[in-house]
């Protein structure tokens, strides 16, 4: 199967998405003759899920059932194996935009990571496009491939491993857009320039740190780029719940017979039926992500 | 030129659709010769545009002509600088240029350069401010009196952010960031086939298509007597793009739904009955739409709009092209038959279009419109296949919240999530990074979630998916899937 187009049924050597409940779910290779443990038993691939629709309920050994789920960009992005810190759809898809991505857009990146921002630009980029990414740590740079291939988008990319801030991209005037998440972005900036077309282009760094924001933002300027641009998105969710709330009891206003005893009003109250509200309301959780990275945007003129 | 923008050449033609771009503010228009275009309250000729890269740097000469700058910015290095502002008091006397100075100098055709470098040298304070408040000083005098002008390559991020800026009642103040969110939660790519139904001005089909890069089909649905794509247009997609894009009338979807629907019979019928008056009417209204469309993209001042209404535009673009003016009376026979032609070509996409709603496979749907989120969800969702993602803008959250409560009441969904983004912008200077004085208190709401096979009545049973929230407790009761 392919991350690049959707298809209906779901066939052996397919990599799809067991999803079991909100923010529970896990990626699996549909193989013939495989097994997958569940919590709610073992769901067999070639009986319970080869030839089947996505987006099939498959109930499991122990009666309880899941949904498998056609693999996008954004549900590989919450399953993946990490191999580093990799970067959320908030952030991915104001870099997609901002980089002024689309099919046909040539775009470097580095570092890969673990392939999350790749997936998403290798979606967008497809079928005419290409990704050139650079990791300089082996392992993911083999692994990182190894997947590309797996999902069957290797042909619209390319990893080296190598150092960009000393090697590049190994590519050079092709690029329409270069995005940097990279610990001293400022030392690649050069490259980056190297790699964007003669006629111009975007680019993306993002930090976490201000002070590395700011070193970049230098560089930029030294290298002539314009429109240098830092912002910072954050995704807030909202949980809907259903609240009740409880109407006080203010009395009555005229007195009925033999109720104006303060100790009869106390004995009334469990007998007035005490009303309540209900409303559905988006709740923020206590707690979210509050802080991901700046990214700075930049365009690179002719001039 | 052949194809108008296609959108491929590194040089402006005629025809273009670009977006001028000065400092901050950005506008789109259409490369035309001889064409009065107002920006920032100035007259300009794009002539000398035609040829020159995008990207280019303009500075406006006499006579609203503009002329190529080299973008290095020679940057008059300030000698002397106070080292704080206690001696600095605002008695409005400073500066020893009157207004009327200012204007002689500027009718004279002195460049804004040397305006600013004027006003520099006849202010009697600029030496004692601190260096960061001359910097400030300057570039406030070059945004005033130094007009370049970049011409840009129209895009969903220039587009998006534009229409925020300038008109964001025109695009249900759907923040740039907001539809970022939406193109890449609901998996716009090549090759798919998406429906979307928005009142955006075109705005978010536009940044769709663009995602889908002329490949795959999208079925826009619309209300009233056609879609309004103003912001559709200043993409300056190629012809081709347009070829896979269909429209569908809302009114008509029930009857889809229910299987009596046939382009052909009942609304052919209707149709010719109404044709003349009916389409004179929504030709008038796209006539009122053409200068609008300009007006959305390009105009504060109305009489701009007026002037710069590109005429090509209405061949420019199948679909938004077909304006006729057939109440100017004369060729009426022509025009009776030429819109015949064309009605029948509409009925003909129109059949198209309910032809691939019908497959009910669609891979995906996108909602930004001011009708209520929950019915058009709820229809539309029928015509998306299972395992597909779908996200609707709202620029309220209750809307969403009852969309939520309906979807998990009729099943087939899961995943569903309801969020916003906040979005903040930076300074970075040395040593005086902070984030900008002002940010955007709001972008609207999203709800998204992927369709899944729905559920057969029976097996509706398992506690951790139960359908319905269970409103029983006292506080909260979570009702998340």
């Amino acid at each position: 199967m392919s991350f690049l187009e959707y298809k209906e049924l779901i066939e052996d050597g397919d990599t799809a998405i067991v999803f079991l409940g909100h923010d529970y779910m896990f990626p699996v290779t549909i193989q013939h003759g495989s097994q997958t443990q569940t919590k709610y038993g073992v769901i067999r691939h070639s009986t319970d899920l080869i030839g089947k629709p996505y987006g099939s309920k498959v109930t499991c050994s122990k009666g309880g059932w899941v949904h498998i789920l056609y693999p996008t960009p954004e549900l590989w992005t919450v399953n993946l194996p990490h191999r580093t810190q990799i970067l959320y759809s908030t952030d991915i898809s104001m870099i997609t935009m901002m980089l002024e991505l689309k099919p046909g857009s040539v775009v470097c990146e580095s570092g890969t990571g673990s392939g999350s921002l790749s997936h998403a630009i290798i979606r967008t980029v497809a079928p005419t496009g290409h990704l050139y990414t650079v990791e300089f740590h082996q392992q993911r740079a083999e692994k990182a491939m190894e997947e590309f291939r797996q999902h069957k988008v290797d042909h619209l990319v390319t990893v080296k491993n190598q150092d960009v801030c000393k090697n590049g991209f190994g590519v050079s005037h092709i690029a329409d857009a270069v995005f940097l998440d990279i610990p001293s972005p400022w030392e690649a900036i050069g490259h980056a320039k190297d790699a964007l077309k003669i006629e111009g282009g975007r680019i993306c760094s993002f930090s976490p740190c201000i002070e590395q924001v700011q070193r970049t933002c230098l560089a930029l300027e030294e290298h002539g780029f314009t429109e240098i641009n830092t912002l910072e998105i954050l995704l807030r969710i909202y949980d809907v719940r259903t609240v009740t709330m409880q109407i006080p009891d203010f009395g009555k206003a005229t007195e009925d017979e033999g109720s104006s005893e303060s100790g009869d009003t106390a004995k009334q109250i469990p007998a007035s039926q005490p009303s309540s509200a209900m409303f559905k309301s988006g709740i923020s959780p206590k707690e979210s992500v509050g802080h991901t990275g700046y990214l700075t945007f930049a365009t690179k003129s002719l001039f | 030129m052949a194809e108008p923008g296609l959108g491929c050449g590194q040089l402006i033609s005629e025809g273009d659709y670009v977006v001028l771009k000065r400092e901050d503010v950005f506008k789109a228009v259409q490369v035309q010769r001889r064409k009065k275009v107002i920006f920032e309250k100035q007259w300009i000729f794009l002539d000398n545009a035609i040829g020159k890269n995008y990207g280019t740097m303009f500075e406006i000469t006499g006579g609203g002509n503009l002329q190529p700058k080299s973008n290095i910015v020679a940057s008059a290095e300030p000698k002397e600088a106070g080292a704080d502002n206690r001696n600095i008091v605002d008695d409005g006397k400073s500066q020893k240029l009157t207004r009327e100075d200012i204007e002689a100098l500027k009718e004279k055709g002195i460049k804004g350069q040397e305006i600013v470098q004027q006003l520099i040298e006849n202010s009697t304070t600029f030496r004692d401010k601190t260096e960061f408040a001359q910097e400030k000083y300057i570039k406030k005098k070059k945004k005033k009196y130094e007009a370049n002008i970049t011409i840009l390559k129209p895009s969903t991020r220039i587009l998006a952010i534009m229409y925020y800026a300038r008109e964001p009642g025109k695009i249900c103040q759907l923040r740039y960031d907001t539809l970022a969110q939406m193109l890449t939660l609901g998996n716009i790519r090549a090759g798919s086939k998406v429906i979307v139904m928005e009142t955006c001005t075109g705005l978010v089909l536009g940044s769709v298509m663009e995602r889908m890069g002329g490949y795959g089909s999208v079925i826009q649905m619309y209300s009233g007597s056609g879609p309004n794509r103003a912001a559709t247009d200043c993409f300056g997609f190629p012809r081709s793009f347009y070829e896979q894009l269909y429209e569908f009338p809302l009114d008509k979807l029930e009857a889809l739904v229910a299987g009596t629907y046939t382009s052909k019979v009942i609304p052919g019928e209707v149709n010719t009955e109404k044709t003349a008056e009916e389409s004179s009417r929504s030709d008038n209204e796209k006539q009122d739409a053409a200068p609008e469309v300009v007006g959305d993209c390009l105009a504060e001042e109305s009489e701009e709009s007026m002037d710069t209404s590109p005429p090509e535009k209405k061949e420019a673009v199948k679909g938004c092209g077909e304006v006729s003016k057939n109440h100017k009376g004369g060729q009426n026979l022509d025009k009776a038959i030429e819109k015949k032609r064309k009605q029948e070509e509409r009925r003909k996409r129109e059949a198209e279009a309910a032809k691939l709603l019908q497959e009910r496979n669609a891979d995906g749907l996108i909602l930004a419109s001011r009708f209520h989120p929950s019915p058009l969800l709820l229809k539309l969702l029928e015509f998306v296949a299972p395992s597909r993602p779908f996200v609707v803008y709202c620029l309220y959250r209750e809307p969403l919240l009852e969309c939520y409560t309906k979807l998990r009441e009729k099943g087939g969904v899961l995943n569903l999530n309801l969020s916003e983004t906040w979005l903040r912008n930076y300074q970075v200077l040395p040593n005086r990074s902070h984030p900008k004085l002002v940010m955007s208190s709001g972008g609207g709401y999203l709800l998204y979630g992927i369709t899944v096979a729905k559920d057969s009545p029976k097996d509706t049973t398992r506690h951790e998916k139960s359908e319905e929230p269970a409103a029983k407790k006292q506080k909260v009761s979570e009702d998340k899937s």
